[in-house]
């Protein structure tokens, strides 16, 4: 697993992508977080910038995990990684924690932008708190659906878009479910949706259930990515 | 060392391995031969742990595949048909990141070192995989098979897409490597493995159609020689004088040339010296033979005279069957 990680993190920098990625989430948090807070009624809550925060963030993450596996898959070196003795357990984390430091790395640098809530005004630190850590959450549920998104396929473009689609969808979802009067759907959209949680983070409060939630994404997903290795090598 | 008992890999109703069994011993050098789409790669990907089989198994050092999958892939160096290449490492970054995923024991420097002197990759290992030739990159996929010495290595078609130094490099490669693991190689080209390995098992459409060691299946091929001739001369009395030959079996022409020569293929038996008697023949009807040269047996007339030989021995033994049923209704 750790040489997996290892040679990720290598490819992430010998190549433009992590900088790349680095450099577009850092303006684009910074860019968004001045509109939010800063020039938009001179507040320092930041929930605005978290909410549109949480869509950015869908869009950029599949950059990280288009190629993941699609690569692999489509210039034979899965043969070597399923050929050596890594189980496939090991090697799918290897990817995921490797995609999600590049993630969590980058977001604890833009933490810098909080600074400026603190120089110049009075921030709820708990709020703030919470919504890190259910953004850290997030984030790894997120790497984990365009994980399995880029096992499906060989093909770099079509794992990002379908990644950017279903984190987008997931996320408006709840948008959609006010305007829809039957109540068991209503339900059952507000429980898959990923926004609908995220908003218990607004009150300060570490909700379990929600940081449950994420967790229990990201797992899912990371056990379905194996699976779909499993059942190649069967079919 | 290897034992592969009735493999069958199925994609649907399409039968890739139709019930593979083989025994490999410590040390050997085996070819696996057939053509394109026979199942030589599918039996390879089952043994190295890449696919799974539908049924059968595969015990390797008597542990079963799957009962302990990372144990024993750590016993087997795969190359498969497409070098798995990290093109944007640079060759000695790529082979310690594989010394990593396969979680050697040596001292890694002195590991890498000797793999790419053994395998000539020393002077490239600061290049970037991508920038280098088909040939070294062929190299340094071998190279990767090699680390943490396995005990078993295989090479799935090894030479393709080379050019022919590079090939003649590859193949006394792969037979030096041969004097210290057990190799399994695979190829369609007949005259690669008769080269390289002691013994060669011909698949075809999912079966092991012959399984012998080289020299045996060479006699097999050779009962027959064969000879691309030009002759000048009437086509129909050429024929009907080399017919006369003793140990011509058939000759047919098979074109016309400029001036009146014709192209004819002599088939003859393989104990019998016919180009003395050919020559001297049409020397006394004055044709004269403007070429003559012999045709080593191509992987399809090995798959032809197995076949052929193999219906002979099997309606033999279905004859002999039928003697001992008619015995036993006797009684």
């Amino acid at each position: 697993m750790s040489a997996i990680f290892k040679r990720e993190m290598l490819s992430y920098f010998t190549g433009a992508i992590g900088y790349v990625f680095i450099a577009v989430f850092l303006a684009l948090t910074g860019g968004v977080f001045g509109v939010c807070t800063l020039f938009m009624g001179k507040q320092s809550s930041v929930s605005l910038f978290f909410t549109v925060m949480l869509f950015i963030y869908g869009i950029i993450v599949p950059l990280l995990t288009m190629k993941s596996f699609s690569e692999e898959r489509k210039t034979r070196t899965e043969q070597l990684l399923l050929t050596s003795p890594v189980s496939l357990t090991g090697m799918v984390m290897g990817k995921f924690f490797s995609a999600y430091s590049m993630f969590a790395g980058s977001f604890v640098l833009s933490c810098i932008n909080f600074y400026t809530l603190f120089r110049y005004g009075t921030p709820n630190v708990a709020v703030l708190v919470s919504y890190c850590i259910g953004i850290l959450l997030i984030g790894a549920a997120y790497v984990a659906i365009g994980l399995f998104i880029s096992a499906l396929t060989e093909n770099q473009l079509i794992a990002a878009i379908a990644t950017i689609g279903t984190l987008i969808v997931m996320l408006v979802m709840s948008f959609v479910n006010q305007y829809i009067d039957f109540y068991p759907v209503r339900f059952i959209l507000s429980w898959i949706s990923i926004y609908s949680r995220f908003s218990n983070f607004t009150f300060g409060i570490l909700d379990i259930s929600s940081l449950l939630y994420y967790f229990s994404i990201c797992f899912i997903f990371l056990f379905l990515t194996v699976r779909v290795y499993e059942k190649r090598r069967w079919s | 060392m290897i034992r592969i008992e009735n493999l069958v890999k199925r994609y649907g109703s399409k039968y890739a391995l139709d019930g593979i069994s083989l025994n490999i011993d410590k040390g050997e050098v085996v070819g696996f031969l057939g053509p394109n789409g026979a199942g030589k790669s599918t039996t390879m990907n089952i043994i190295t742990g890449y696919l799974s089989a539908s049924s059968g198994n595969v015990y390797i050092n008597g542990v079963e595949l799957l009962s302990d999958p990372i144990g024993v892939k750590t016993m087997i160096g795969y190359l498969p048909e497409q070098p798995p290449l990290y093109v944007d490492m640079t060759v000695r970054e790529y082979l310690n990141f594989v010394f990593d995923l396969k979680r050697c024991e040596y001292s890694r420097k002195k590991h890498i070192d000797e793999i790419c002197s053994v395998v000539k990759i020393a002077d490239v290992q600061n290049r970037v995989i991508r920038n280098l030739s088909k040939g070294y990159k062929q190299r340094v996929g071998i190279a990767q098979a090699l680390i943490g010495n396995p005990p078993i290595i295989i090479f799935d078609e090894p030479t393709v897409g080379l050019d022919p130094k590079e090939i003649i490099e590859i193949r006394s490669l792969i037979r030096k490597l041969g004097e210290k693991h057990t190799v399994i190689l695979s190829s369609h080209i007949l005259s690669e493995v008769q080269v390289i390995c002691d013994r060669i098992v011909i698949i075809d459409s999912g079966r092991i159609i012959a399984d012998k060691p080289t020299e045996e299946l060479a006699r097999v091929a050779g009962r027959n020689k064969r000879f691309n001739a030009k002759i000048a001369g009437p086509a129909r009395e050429v024929i009907a004088a080399v017919k006369e030959i003793a140990g011509v079996k058939s000759i047919e022409a098979t074109g016309e040339n400029d001036n009146g020569a014709y192209s004819f293929v002599i088939e003859a038996d393989a104990n019998t010296d016919i180009r003395r008697a050919l020559f001297e023949t049409l020397a006394a009807l004055s044709f004269p033979m403007l070429g003559l040269e012999e045709v080593n047996a191509s992987l399809e007339d090995i798959f032809i005279s197995i076949v052929d030989s193999k219906f002979e021995s099997e309606s033999e033994a279905t004859g002999a069957r039928a003697a001992w049923d008619d015995a036993d209704s006797d009684i």
